[in-house]
């Protein structure tokens, strides 16, 4: 039977440890870290903080680390209210992000802070998401139309506003997309949750004109096809959405259109 | 020093920064023919555009009678007559067609009845010049930033706009005339520095709220074009107007949009007493927010604040129903229940004061070139910069900026500067030799503070200058702890020559960054403390106790400082322009300001 086991250089050790003193709620949080500089194996590192005197998320733990114990400490973020989706990582195996994630809402025991899964990694908690990005390029992000634009704006029905919803939220945080197994196999080629639900919202914006240019981009084995509905997708999204859903509407639309 | 290899991009135009602004420029660039580059310390999407909330104000007349005019004078009026009138009505005026234009891009507004783009009434947005209130506020539920920064990063990709993505930009570089020449950064990812050349460097880099402990700002909001602009030796304007949004979460700091106000929304205090009615009969919730902010303020202190330590004020959405938050204010719902417990269809949300805008930054003329005072000359233009939003004070808010004038102020300035820019230069014009030592200055404290090895970290400094800056240029200011937190900030600012940087690797240094950034803000802030030192008089968001009142007569003038080296302010000043662009409307001649 085939064997599976990481490259020598990719096993994780047992990294530093960084007691509380007088801490008079600790916490311990163990935390992946990397950095290409040394040449040394990924590590992980074990903090302890007193909660007595931390904010209530994981993103203010993570703070609390790299302001006063290790400055060292290297990760993504910016508006900590989970609109920018920049602090997306891997805390206690689900992909979510640090700034919306309560510390108290973490099961018991220690708090385990990983990158996002299977991207390449900068950094610590820096996925390298140059891939994903590009993948959202690919699918032409944009309101694409023939007519000429008419002097005031363009007209939609609150019903055909509505269809949007659940759609146009999505922050491009990648925790969905870096949680499918799909993606994880076939990430070269298969778009991932995130970019189909941004496709999907444009094919179902009224006032878009490309939709069957849209639907023949996707319609490809790779691209589309491999979602295999395992729905981790819609479980870890951070705001809510249901990707899952947006992708088989899509398959739907292609189905309707061949009949 | 150790000599540092430098790779050299030339463009025609550099834009500095990828929010709302920094993006409507670029592909604005794009889009005339020039080869833009954008060099972003974030990815585009996540810049703190993305967080604003309640809308983007346009006299589109969609819910009810409007005019630009109308929204002129609030403008006017809300910026306490310390806004530049020419540029005001310029903003104003070509604000219908920036937003059409923006649905035109694809923008999900929410829709009237009727399909016609939503329109919710705002803080100090009036009909009839104060008499009605106005419905100018076009909004996409409560997520409109993040509807449009997304939308403008699209249609970035669609002008195919090139992006240098966690570039961290460090110093401008000038030429021995004093003209910008382009902008040293520092690629995070590979940890190596480019030079980017560029005939026009457009500074669209944001505001300095991190300068304080409690800001509904991003984390990432470190003034980083304005650090650039005071360390080039150029003065910036009206730091001492800084906005306290009136509603952000108490504790967390998170913003809370005031179109919970516009949607109908109230506050209260511990007596469960509607208390904006004293304080703005007409207006009530909805007067300007510095209005609101100072009403609060008071309230707290008069012992009518709520909660355990009697140290908030509420604000109360339950009478909406379930229905119309759920379909309007969706994210503050999310918001509030994240960070402060709390379902916004049954109870209040606790709400304080916080540094939520500069309406002060670099000076700018309407078309977005940055200008100085030069002896007699007080519209000089600095040849070759130029700046945009928040970063920039043009300036459209005057001491106070009203609420869904920010959004607007980067789509029309962003699109205003691409203009200016295809005005100077042409396509592919030869970049000049700069002088050898061009890069001496940056060089030498890019490289001082990558080895810095003081005893203080970045982060024990940042918070020092943050504490001050809260308690020393609050809501309310008097003359005495104004002077303390002058020496207090000079104080950090010594503070800052034994900063230590632990982490010293090339690659996503971001203990590096921070300290760079903590420079940028450091300067920010002592000339935040000494220009409202300097300014003996209360006008918008700057309120002094010991000088309650507007003086017109010596003080309806934009405040110049410069910040040396050494943390040294200097000060000088530049008139307001009383004076439109056209005949289409007339100057608002200053009056008392009651809403």
């Amino acid at each position: 039977m085939a064997e599976f086991s990481l490259p020598k250089n990719s096993k994780i050790q047992p990294g530093k440890h960084y007691p509380a003193k007088d801490a008079k709620k600790p916490r311990t949080f163990r935390i992946y870290r990397w950095s290409p500089d040394d040449g040394q194996n990924p590590r992980i590192d074990t903090y302890e903080v007193d909660l007595a005197a931390c904010g209530p998320m994981v993103l203010d733990a993570l703070l609390k680390i790299k302001n006063e114990i290790d400055p060292t400490l290297t990760l993504r973020r910016s508006c900590r209210e989970g609109i920018c989706g920049s602090c997306a990582m891997n805390i206690d195996g689900t992909n979510t992000l640090a700034c919306i994630c309560a510390i108290d809402k973490v099961a018991k025991g220690d708090v385990k802070i990983y990158p996002l899964p299977h991207m390449p990694v900068v950094k610590d908690l820096v996925p390298d998401l140059t891939h994903f990005y590009a993948q959202f390029a690919s699918i032409k992000p944009w309101i694409r139309t023939q007519s000429a634009a008419p002097d005031r704006e363009r007209l939609q029905s609150p019903e055909d506003r509505k269809k949007l919803d659940g759609l146009y939220e999505c922050i491009l945080c990648a925790c969905c997309s870096t949680s499918c197994p799909s993606y994880w196999w076939n990430g070269d080629k298969y778009l991932g949750p995130a970019i189909l639900l941004q496709a999907y919202r444009w094919i179902v914006d009224s006032r878009d004109e490309d939709t069957g240019a849209r639907l023949d981009d996707l319609e490809d084995p790779f691209k589309l096809y491999r979602c295999h509905t395992i729905m981790n997708c819609a479980r870890t999204c951070p705001k809510g959405l249901n990707p899952a859903k947006a992708i088989a509407e899509i398959k739907k639309l292609i189905v309707e259109r061949r009949s | 020093m150790e000599a540092y290899k430098i790779q050299q991009h030339k463009y025609d135009a550099i834009v500095v920064g990828a929010g709302g602004a920094g993006l409507r420029a670029t592909f604005g660039l794009a889009e005339k023919g020039l080869k833009a580059a954008c060099i972003t310390k974030v990815f585009p999407t996540r810049s703190h555009t993305v967080a604003a909330q309640g809308g983007i104000a346009a006299a589109l007349g969609n819910m009810g009678e409007d005019d630009w005019r109308f929204h002129f004078y609030d403008t006017v009026k809300g910026g306490d007559w310390l806004g530049d009138q020419d540029a005001i009505e310029y903003m104003c005026k070509n604000a219908p067609e920036a937003v059409i234009e923006l649905e035109h891009y694809g923008v999900p507004f929410s829709r009237t009845e009727d399909g016609h783009i939503y329109q919710r009434p705002f803080g100090g947005m009036t009909t009839h010049y104060g008499k009605g209130t106005a419905q100018r506020t076009c909004a996409a539920a409560d997520r409109t930033g993040h509807a449009i920064l997304h939308t403008l990063y699209q249609q970035a990709l669609a002008h195919d706009a090139e992006f240098f993505v966690e570039y961290f930009a460090i110093d401008l570089i000038f030429d021995e005339e004093g003209v910008c020449r382009g902008v040293l950064a520092l690629d995070l990812n590979e940890g190596t520095l480019h030079l980017f050349r560029g005939q026009s460097v457009v500074l669209a880099t944001g505001g300095y709220g991190r300068a304080y402990f409690s800001a509904t700002s991003a984390h990432t909001c470190t003034g980083d074009g304005g650090g650039m602009v005071l360390r080039a030796g150029l003065a910036l304007q009206d730091l001492e107007f800084v906005q306290f949004h009136p509603t952000g979460i108490y504790g967390a700091g998170c913003l809370i949009t005031e179109g919970v106000r516009g949607e109908g929304g109230y506050l209260t205090n511990a007596k469960g007493e509607r208390f904006m009615e004293r304080y703005a009969p007409s207006a009530k919730d909805l007067a300007s927010r510095d209005v609101v902010s100072r009403a609060i303020t008071i309230e707290i202190r008069e012992g009518r604040g709520v909660g355990e330590h009697k140290d908030h004020a509420f604000l109360n959405l339950m009478h909406l129903g379930g229905e119309v938050i759920h379909e309007r204010l969706p994210g503050i719902a999310e918001s509030a229940r994240i960070f402060a417990g709390v379902d916004v269809t049954k109870e209040p949300i606790p709400i304080l004061p916080t540094v939520h805008y500069n309406m002060g930054g670099i000076p700018t003329n309407y078309h977005g070139e940055v200008v100085q005072k030069k002896g007699d000359d007080v519209d000089a233009v600095v040849p070759g910069l130029f700046a945009i939003g928040e970063a920039a004070c043009v300036s459209v808010h005057g001491g106070n900026r009203l609420g869904s004038n920010s959004l607007l102020d980067l789509v029309v300035f962003g699109r205003a500067v691409a203009h200016r820019c295809a005005e100077l230069i042409k396509p592919g014009m030869a970049h000049k030799d700069l002088p050898a030592s061009a890069l001496d200055k940056a060089l030498a404290r890019f490289d001082s503070l990558r080895h810095a090895d003081g005893d203080t970290p970045t982060a024990k400094i940042r918070l020092d200058m943050q504490r001050t800056m809260q308690s020393d240029a609050a809501v309310f200011r008097t003359g005495e702890t104004l002077k303390e937190g002058c020496d207090k900030i000079d104080a950090v600012y010594a503070s800052f020559e034994h900063v230590r940087v632990s982490d010293r690797s090339m690659v996503w240094n971001s203990d590096l960054v921070e300290t760079l950034e903590l420079a940028n803000l450091l300067d920010q802030a002592v000339g935040t403390m000494h220009s409202a030192e300097q300014r003996p008089e209360s006008r918008g968001a700057h309120a002094r106790e010991d000088f309650p009142d507007r003086n017109d007569a010596e003080w309806m003038k934009h405040t110049l400082v410069k910040v040396d080296e050494h943390g040294k302010a200097s000060f000088d000043y530049r008139p307001v322009h009383s004076y439109t662009l056209t005949d289409e409307v007339s100057v608002v001649p200053p009056a008392k300001r009651v809403y």
